[in-house]
């Protein structure tokens, strides 16, 4: 029996899910008279009887304060209308596609007992009632506002079914894969139908490997090899040989990674002797850095881009999740700490009509990543402190969602020491289908028809299986019950049990894995990528106290097989050996990938109006009457440009404080709103020391050259660490590569390019890197289009420094009228993809550089002077120069600035200056102004300082031969007024307008002040 | 009692996040806390006896899976209504921090059910979304023993489900005229559209507390969203119990010297 229970918001309650469909609707052009109705619901199945039903409703499922319940029999006429309605449409449900996690079931349905219910199953679902539109524009709304067909079926009426069950008993087969007679064509197939992904080369290694043994393979050797094979385990195009054709000369890679980005961190390690504070690097799977006595802390930032785009909110949920468990899977284990994220997405104001089919309109991805995140991280109880978001047309099809997260480790347990003869454990969540490439899924069982669901790459998460998974690790990890964790990430078993037992060997028993449904093959029992897994090796004689310990939280662990000393890899499945491959032949008998790079970077042009019609893909805001000269105008059109403006209506979403270390939070200032150049948290509660985290990045420079943009990215995220206080000695650095195909040489030239800039800033900054992802293949075909869209080369640094005491950290907001703003660093006409080039729609300019001695110097010189309490405020400029920075200070101080920019130099080459009067409202009398206003050149800060501390701030600067400028000073007016040459009135605005225009750009509802 | 800490059992569930700090934080207001997980509790009704204070930590209990702290609730309700009855028997105290606020009104402990079942809820905020930000509050009456001297309160508030609602305005003037509405959200900060800007509830003996605010948040001066405003020289000399939230462990402490 199956019996339904529909949950209202009680009258005088708010209707949120029915308000929200409302104004969704209007936002899809949708304005006519359309109301809805909402419920919630479940659905129950099991031999009960109403009144059984109907405690449950009223005691347990709805809330009887603000809820009122109404129950049947699926199909009963009493479910077909809302409760008081006379009439009204057809309702719409909204159900989770069977197999996909429905955690709110699985836990109602656990708790039933309590009221004296079994019930054989449960599922929740949602439900609409909608009117006022047509037959089509309701179908529309189901379809683009209410239902994900990725993981969620839509049914409208009555509900076609009367039974829950899912999954039916497979029947064992071992499938051989007859690869040894097949021809390069018939090899190119079977990868491609196959999903292997893998090059002709690739296979014709596998062939030849194959006939050498005289047999052929079973289809899970073949797709353990193209786990461990892949772009994403193996990193090869990246780790690979590439030859460079660039401005710096040609050059020849073996391992681009390795000659670049990892150079940098062994010659700065080289550097640092006995100094050296990394403690595992590009090994684990996240970067060891030491912090105090007792912890070290670890950092790993990932990406979840193409699962993003399908699925916004499972895909953002589980990239957190992901990476999250990366310091867990750290050396023996880490504790999280906090996380971060940096999001690309399209703006949100793109043009419904406009929209490729398949593609989800950019207003349904942002608020399903930012509320995946969200609901994972608040549930993990890890502060999300730090992050950024950008916007560009060309990642319409293509969003990209970077997740990162910080663990602290004891310093004894930092390595891993799988032996032989310990168990290969897994605990946490069962394997089900869950983002297995290609997988069907039969669920007659649930609709009246059979159903496909083809959700591949789609995950959902379960937070609080991994919160779970997480308290008893770290007791399990203090008891010294195991000697190697690490998690289940891309591959599942295939890379955890791979990597675990790649120098001694494993064999495992894939009947052994708890299965979320009957049905999965041994194949996907060992690729499956189901969430919430750790795998732990686990010596014979501590595995009764292990088992124990994950029983007394309710977490499953069993035993999967063990670690055996033969150096292969063996897999059984019910008795049967279905997998027996060397180790050496996974890990090392990959051929190398072999790619060609170009790179030219476009001359400089001067920066001119574009030609009609030629809009940037970048530009996503200007605002009316800008481009005649009005400075006030541009600043309004750069605060409200959705890269600069606010992002509290994401940050307010986030607990950004849980575990009680908030130090620097991501909204500062008199009204805690202004925003913050990086976070400041202290890890351990007990201890004084504080952590920094920060982040740079801007796509916009990569148009220009990537080696700028690189360059620029690494001095963002350390200039924002610094801001706050945090020693540049202790400052790492993590690489995040998002690039489109680099089968294009073109393509993979503007990468190389970049990872050649890190090399040189990282070195030069003394700041190694200490882990790095990339990904690749980030374009989107629309139907029927030729050209892919390609996303702009997007890389994201992270950055994480340390305080020793976090008392002495400093916010960006002005602080005391009467105090001094001292600018620091050099102005160069530096406008290329700045924002003032953005909002003015202009093309051409130089993007910013970075003079890597002088900025290293400046670092150091900003800390001695926080170091010595000399600071009040310090801001980094970064897009819209010093004139977005200063009104950033003034009003989140709200206090009031006066700025004097003529005596700031401005760098100009030869003739540069008269070219600026190309620019609507230029000449060459006010083009010192502009560029003072919005240049964007690298390694400049602003700084708040008392007058009492002016001398021997000065010092400290004269003292390291670096000029500064006394731009101006702190007041209590409560405007901005920054004057340019010949004492000329540039900008002179009331804060509040200021802060009204940087607020509202970026708010996609609710109430989040 | 062999010493004169009071031991605090920091109640732990799946789920369950902010018990770390919540358990440093009676710690340093010189109580003995242990983290103890529910499991311990349903095999071992009587363990609690041994403890003075009992605390339900912030979270997301069974993941607020049906709603916030309902799981956990009908668990505790189902299982454990003695063991809770000996300990208010007995005059020892009780606290809900947020998701433990929940726990406690959801189960009854806090605001008893009368026939037609609970008279009080915390339920979606009005805007709809998880909101984490500051609040100023004020203390209402002398009737809580964790509120004891204080006035006024910055706190932050983290959650989805906060909102105060009852029954129905006679419910709530009964609260009030008994005095159990003790803490109140300054009604231009009340985040989640709370009746009566309600943020804390204490029952009539005044010994056991629920509330939305985390204390724990802010124990360390460097918690508040504008400790680098303060100049250097005003800033407090112990920062590290120089937060508004710390009276409440401190006074829970000193119930029992």
């Amino acid at each position: 029996m199956l019996w339904e229970v529909d949950i209202f918001a009680a009258p005088g309650q708010l209707d949120r899910a029915a308000c929200d469909t409302v104004s969704d609707a209007a936002d899809m052009g949708l304005t006519t008279h359309v109301t809805v109705v909402s419920a919630r619901g479940y659905l129950i199945e099991g031999d009960l009887d109403t009144e059984s039903v109907k405690k449950l409703a009223e005691l347990f499922l709805a809330d009887p304060v603000v809820e009122k319940t109404v129950i049947g029999k699926v199909g009963d006429p009493a479910l077909s209308l809302p409760p008081g309605a006379a009439e009204a449409p057809e309702p719409i449900y909204v159900l989770p596609k069977p197999g996909v996690t429905d955690s709110v079931a699985d836990n109602a349905r656990k708790t039933f007992p309590l009221f004296g219910v079994t019930a054989e199953g449960c599922r929740t679902f949602k439900k609409y009632w909608i009117s006022g539109v047509s037959e089509k524009e309701r179908e529309l709304m189901a379809r683009k506002l209410l239902a994900n067909d990725a993981i969620e079926q839509l049914v409208s009426g009555k509900l076609p079914f009367e039974k829950l069950q899912v999954g039916s008993p497979g029947v064992f087969n071992l499938q051989t894969v007859p690869i040894r007679g097949m021809s390069e064509s018939e090899l190119e197939t079977l990868s491609k139908k196959g999903q292997l992904f893998l090059s002709l080369t690739e296979m014709k290694t596998i062939q030849a490997y194959f006939a050498e043994l005289g047999r052929d393979p079973t289809d899970i050797e073949l797709e353990t090899i193209a786990q461990t094979w892949s772009e994403h385990c193996s990193h090869k195009t990246l780790a690979g040989r590439i030859t460079y054709t660039g401005p710096e000369g040609e050059k020849t890679f073996s391992n681009m990674l390795k000659e670049t980005i990892f150079a940098a961190t062994v010659d700065i390690r080289k550097n640092l002797g006995p100094n050296d504070f990394c403690v595992s690097v590009f090994s684990d799977n996240a970067g060891v850095v030491t912090f105090n006595d007792e912890y070290n802390v670890c950092f790993k930032v990932e990406t979840h881009n193409h699962p993003s785009a399908l699925e916004p909110y499972g895909g953002a949920n589980t990239g957190l999740g992901g990476v999250i468990r990366d310091p867990m899977g750290t050396g023996m284990g880490a504790k999280p700490v906090c996380n971060t994220d940096v999001f690309c997405f399209a703006p949100p104001e793109t043009d419904f009509e406009s929209l490729p089919p398949g593609v989800l309109h950019p207003r349904r991805i942002i608020k399903g990543v930012v509320s995946g995140v969200r609901d994972y991280g608040n549930r993990m109880g890890i502060p999300t402190v730090n992050g950024a978001v950008y916007f560009d047309k060309r990642y319409l099809g293509n969003p990209l969602v970077y997740c990162g997260n910080i663990g602290l480790i004891p310093v004894d347990m930092s390595f891993k020491h799988p032996q032989a003869g310990d168990l290969i454990v897994a605990i946490g969540g069962r394997t089900g289908r869950d983002g297995i490439h290609g997988a069907t899924f039969s669920s007659a069982e649930l609709t009246s028809e059979s159903e496909t669901l083809s959700g591949g790459a789609v995950q959902i998460g379960n937070a609080i299986t991994e919160k779970m998974v997480l308290d008893i690790m770290l007791e399990a990890r203090d008891r010294g019950l195991y000697n190697a964790v690490t998690d289940c990430g891309a591959g599942g078993f295939s890379s955890a049990v791979g990597e675990m037992g790649e120098k001694i060997g494993a064999e495992v028993q894939l009947d052994a894995a708890p299965l979320k449904y009957d049905g999965l093959s041994y194949t996907e029992i060992w690729i499956s990528e189901a969430q919430e897994r750790m795998v732990f090796s686990v010596p014979k004689e501590k595995w009764e106290e292990f088992r124990a310990l994950a029983e007394s939280e309710n977490v499953e662990a069993v035993v999967l097989g063990e670690f055996k000393p033969t150096g292969r890899l063996v897999l059984n499945y019910k008795g049967v050996k279905v997998a027996d491959l060397p180790m050496s032949f996974l890990h090392d008998g990959r051929p190398p990938v072999v790619r060609k790079a170009v790179y030219t970077p476009a001359p400089v042009q001067p920066l001119a109006p574009r030609a009609a019609g030629d809009v940037s893909p970048a530009q996503t805001a200007v605002s009316a009457g800008i481009g005649t000269g009005d400075w006030q105008a541009d600043l309004d059109a750069i605060l409200g440009s959705l890269n600069v403006a606010s992002k509290h209506w994401v940050i307010r979403q986030y607990d950004h404080e849980v575990q009680g270390g908030s130090v620097i939070k991501p909204l500062v200032g008199a009204a805690n709103d202004g925003p913050g150049d990086a976070a400041v948290l202290r890890p351990v509660v007990s201890s004084r020391r504080g952590l920094v985290v920060s982040c740079g990045m801007n796509p916009n420079y990569g148009d220009f050259d990537t080696a700028d943009m690189a360059a620029s990215a690494i001095d963002e995220a350390v200039r924002n660490a610094v801001a706050v206080g945090a020693d540049p000695a202790t400052i790492v650095l993590l690489d995040n590569f998002c690039w489109g195909n680099t089968d294009r040489p073109e393509t993979l030239g503007s990468l190389v390019r970049s990872a050649l800039a890190c090399y040189e800033v990282a070195v030069g900054f003394g700041t190694p890197f200490v882990s790095g992802k990339d990904s690749l293949n980030n374009e989107f075909r629309p139907e029927g289009a030729e050209e892919p869209i390609s996303i702009p080369p997007s890389l994201l640094i992270s950055a994480m420094g340390q305080i020793p005491d976090a008392a002495a950290a400093v916010s960006m907001d002005l602080k005391e009228a009467g105090s001094t703003i001292y600018l620091i660093g050099e102005t160069k006409n530096e406008l290329g993809g700045s924002h003032f080039s953005l909002v003015r729609g202009l093309t051409g300019g130089k993007s910013p550089s970075v003079d890597i001695p002088r900025a290293r110097r400046t670092f150091y010189a900003l800390h001695q002077a926080i170091g010595q309490g000399l600071v009040r405020a310090a801001h980094d400029l970064s897009e819209g120069g010093l004139a977005a920075a200063a009104a950033e200070m003034a009003f989140a101080g709200n206090l009031g600035a006066e700025l004097w920019a003529e005596h700031i130099p401005v760098a100009f080459l030869p003739g540069e200056r008269e070219k600026l009067a190309a620019i609507p409202g230029v000449t060459a009398e006010n083009a010192d102004d502009l560029v003072r206003l919005f240049s964007e050149s690298n390694s400049r800060f602003l700084v708040e300082v008392p007058a009492e501390n002016a001398r021997a701030f000065e010092a400290i600067f004269a003292e390291a031969d670096l000029p500064i400028f006394q731009a101006g000073k702190v007041t209590a007016s409560g405007r901005l007024k920054i004057a340019g040459a010949g004492g000329k009135v540039l900008i002179d605005r009331e804060l509040g307008e200021l802060k009204a225009v940087w607020q509202k750009a970026f708010d996609l509802g609710g109430d989040y002040q | 009692m062999s010493n004169t800490k009071p031991n605090v059992l920091v109640l732990r569930a799946p789920g369950t996040n902010c018990d770390v700090e919540t358990a440093y934080a009676f710690e340093l207001a010189g109580a003995h806390a242990e983290r103890i997980h529910i499991n311990r509790l349903l095999e071992d009704p009587a363990l609690p006896d041994r403890f003075q204070i009992l605390c339900f930590p912030g979270g997301f209990s069974f993941g607020d899976d049906v709603a916030s702290g309902r799981i956990l609730a009908a668990t505790i309700h189902h299982h454990l209504t003695e063991t809770i009855q000996r300990f208010r028997d007995a005059k020892k105290l009780v606290l809900g921090i947020c998701n433990g606020f929940q726990i406690l009104i959801k189960s009854g402990i806090l605001i008893p059910e009368d026939g037609h079942g609970l008279r009080a809820t915390l339920t979606w905020n009005k805007s709809g979304v998880y909101t984490d930000r500051w609040a100023r509050l004020a203390a209402d009456g002398d009737k809580c023993v964790f509120l004891r001297g204080v006035k006024e309160l910055y706190l932050p508030v983290a959650h989805a489900e906060g909102r105060f609602a009852a029954r129905s305005e006679e419910v709530l003037d009964e609260l009030e005229k008994a005095g159990c509405l003790a803490l109140r959200y300054v009604s231009e900060d009340n985040p989640n559209g709370a009746a009566r800007d309600v943020a804390g509830v204490c029952d009539e003996t005044g010994r056991v507390f629920g509330l939305m605010p985390h204390p724990e948040r802010h124990i360390d001066a460097t918690q508040h969203p504008r400790w680098t405003r303060l100049a250097p020289g005003a800033r407090p000399k112990n920062p590290e119990t120089a937060g508004d939230g710390f009276i409440l462990f401190k006074n829970a402490v000193d119930y029992f010297q």
